[in-house]
């Protein structure tokens, strides 16, 4: 089967050469969860973003592709990438309070897109948006789509935002770190409406975290990643059941337990952290744009 | 969030005694032939000097006094009053026009085009703004609008330096990025949704930059510069009032509470409806 989307080798730097994605490959099957797990700046944040088209600026490509059903967004141009982006792909960020634009209302700014980026009639779009926040357990939704984002709560908006996303049946999500911002009481309410919404739609999803804990409920594959490089990719279960790479295991064993709060809440160990800087080194050391 | 909506905040006092005080000014120029009890431009020396209405030796019909010349000081203010407020609305509209665009290009496009732009800004700021003025108002020769090009070149920069910034900090909220993954064009972007944004701060500057022309105005009038001699300006009256200080202290002090009240009231107006267009702070 044609994955959904598709990274082969993709490599990015920063103007001054340093590297941020070291040859990253990853695949998400149509329907799957892929959950992107790693420390702060491992570089998960920046993958969702190489595939939606919105890297920062300071941030170049240098190598690797990436397909989105099999169509090479490298060899489309801006226009034609745009449009297939916009279609196919959406995005669930991170944090709800900057996600919607505070001057306009909720209704507005959801339909907006489906009648500019897919063509759709407004009455179209109206209806599909109510059936969407009904989706999303908005007990109110004539009230919410009348709403400025401010008059929302944090894990209303983020309900709206996902309503949003699902709206427009794309094949692909990109969730960036969608419950992080939120409260733990609504970050659980908020994974299980996802896991809901992608189970009933059928939609792929890349769903970048730093919480095993999340990963473990919501996706079926994980992919590893440490300083810009994917160290280990397995099955949820097999990576939980027998963790392969080194750095996996001292994630794991950095997971706080309910049961002995302080003696697991313990950093990954410096020797794991020395093992890994030599490794990228010894891959930086042989590395030329293009034949990575 | 089941809660009611937040009310609406009523109207502030500030905005009722600001805006107040500007509809009173604005109508009073408009209708200055009906509105003001003499011609402002009527010398009768059998009349000169008079002191305003509470004092001894006042005439009734000359409410706020006469200057050296026996013109009305009521009248004279009230027709200067057109001067200043064509000068405040047209000049602070061009230069919100141009400053803002200006700013929203830079700030949201970033690279190259904020370089130049914010250049071109830090070159103009380089100029002490009424020495400018003074220069451009030389050049381009008196007359009104030479003197709403001058305030409108000199001061479009205002707009463009808080424009920018906004607009700078709106492109990096999730909301453009989520606009850009829906595949909206980077202009439309801008339109749609960072101007709507940045627009509270535009009102406000607008309001403000519309006292700020009054004050150029009457700086430029009171050392001449402004429109021709016959027709009274703010800035005119204030001139002559400087040189009989002692024999009519009213000549002077009138039009600079005049003055003072509509600078005061533009700021404090545009501040007030700032407040209210903001949807954060509504």
């Amino acid at each position: 089967m044609e994955p959904c989307l598709d990274i082969r080798g993709l490599s990015a730097v920063l103007p001054n050469g340093q590297r941020v994605l070291r040859s990253v490959s990853l695949t998400v099957q149509p329907g799957e969860v892929r959950a992107l797990v790693g420390e702060s700046g491992a570089g998960k944040t920046m993958i969702g973003k190489a595939v939606l088209g919105v890297l920062p600026k300071s941030v170049r490509v240098v190598e690797g592709e990436m397909l989105i059903e099999g169509e090479d967004l490298g060899r489309l141009d801006a226009k034609a990438r745009r449009n297939l982006i916009g279609a196919r792909t959406a995005l669930i960020p991170q944090d709800p309070l900057t996600a919607l634009n505070p001057s306009r209302r909720i209704g507005p700014q959801m339909t907006d897109r489906l009648v500019r980026t897919l063509g759709w009639s407004g009455e179209r779009a109206d209806k599909r948006i109510r059936q969407l926040l009904d989706e999303v357990q908005i007990r109110d939704p004539e009230r919410v789509r009348k709403s400025y984002p401010h008059e929302l709560s944090g894990g209303m908006r983020q309900r709206v935002l996902i309503a949003a996303a699902f709206a427009a049946e794309p094949r692909l999500i990109v969730a960036d770190e969608p419950t992080t911002a939120l409260d733990v009481t609504v970050q659980k309410q908020i994974l299980r409406l996802i896991a809901q919404l992608q189970r009933d739609h059928g939609t792929a999803i890349l769903f970048v975290t730093h919480d095993l804990g999340v990963v473990a409920k919501i996706s079926q594959k994980v992919s590893v990643l440490y300083a810009g490089k994917v160290v280990e990719e397995a099955e949820t279960a097999q990576l939980f059941a027998a963790p392969q790479h080194a750095y996996t295991r001292a994630l794991i064993a950095a997971t706080p337990r309910y049961t002995d709060p302080y003696a697991s809440l313990k950093p990954v160990d410096e020797s794991v952290l020395a093992g890994l800087t030599a490794e990228i080194a010894a891959a930086d050391k042989d590395w030329r744009p293009g034949h990575g | 969030m089941d809660e009611a909506r937040i009310p609406r905040r009523g109207l502030s006092p500030r905005l009722w005694l600001a805006g107040g005080w500007l509809l009173l000014a604005l109508l009073a120029a408009i209708f200055a032939p009906l509105v003001a009890p003499q011609d402002p431009l009527a010398q009768d020396l059998m009349l000169e000097r008079l002191p305003p209405f509470w004092l001894d030796g006042a005439e009734p019909g000359y409410w706020l006094g006469t200057d050296s010349l026996g013109r009305d000081l009521l009248s004279r203010l009230i027709f200067g009053g057109r001067i200043a407020f064509i000068v405040a609305f047209a000049a602070a509209i061009s230069a919100c026009f141009i400053g803002s665009a200006l700013g929203l290009i830079a700030g949201y496009f970033g690279g190259w085009a904020d370089r130049i732009i914010s250049r071109i800004v830090d070159v103009w700021m380089a100029f002490p703004p009424v020495l400018f003025a003074i220069l451009l108002v030389a050049v381009l020769g008196t007359g009104l609008s030479s003197v709403i090009l001058a305030i409108a070149i000199i001061d479009w920069t205002r707009f463009c330096r808080v424009i920018r910034a906004e607009a700078m900090s709106q492109a990096r909220m999730d909301y453009v990025e989520s606009a850009r993954v829906a595949g909206y064009g980077r202009i439309g972007i801008m339109l749609r949704e960072v101007l709507p944004n940045v627009l509270p701060s535009v009102v406000a500057l607008l309001s403000l930059e519309m006292g700020i022309a009054v004050i150029v105005e009457a700086i430029l009038s009171f050392v001449n510069l402004s429109i021709s001699t016959d027709d009274p300006t703010w800035g005119s009256i204030i001139a002559e009032g400087r040189l009989s200080i002692h024999q009519a202290w009213w000549v002077l002090v009138f039009p600079l509470i005049t003055l003072i009240l509509t600078v005061l009231s533009f700021s404090q107006f545009g501040e007030a409806l700032k407040a209210r267009f903001d949807p954060v702070l509504r």
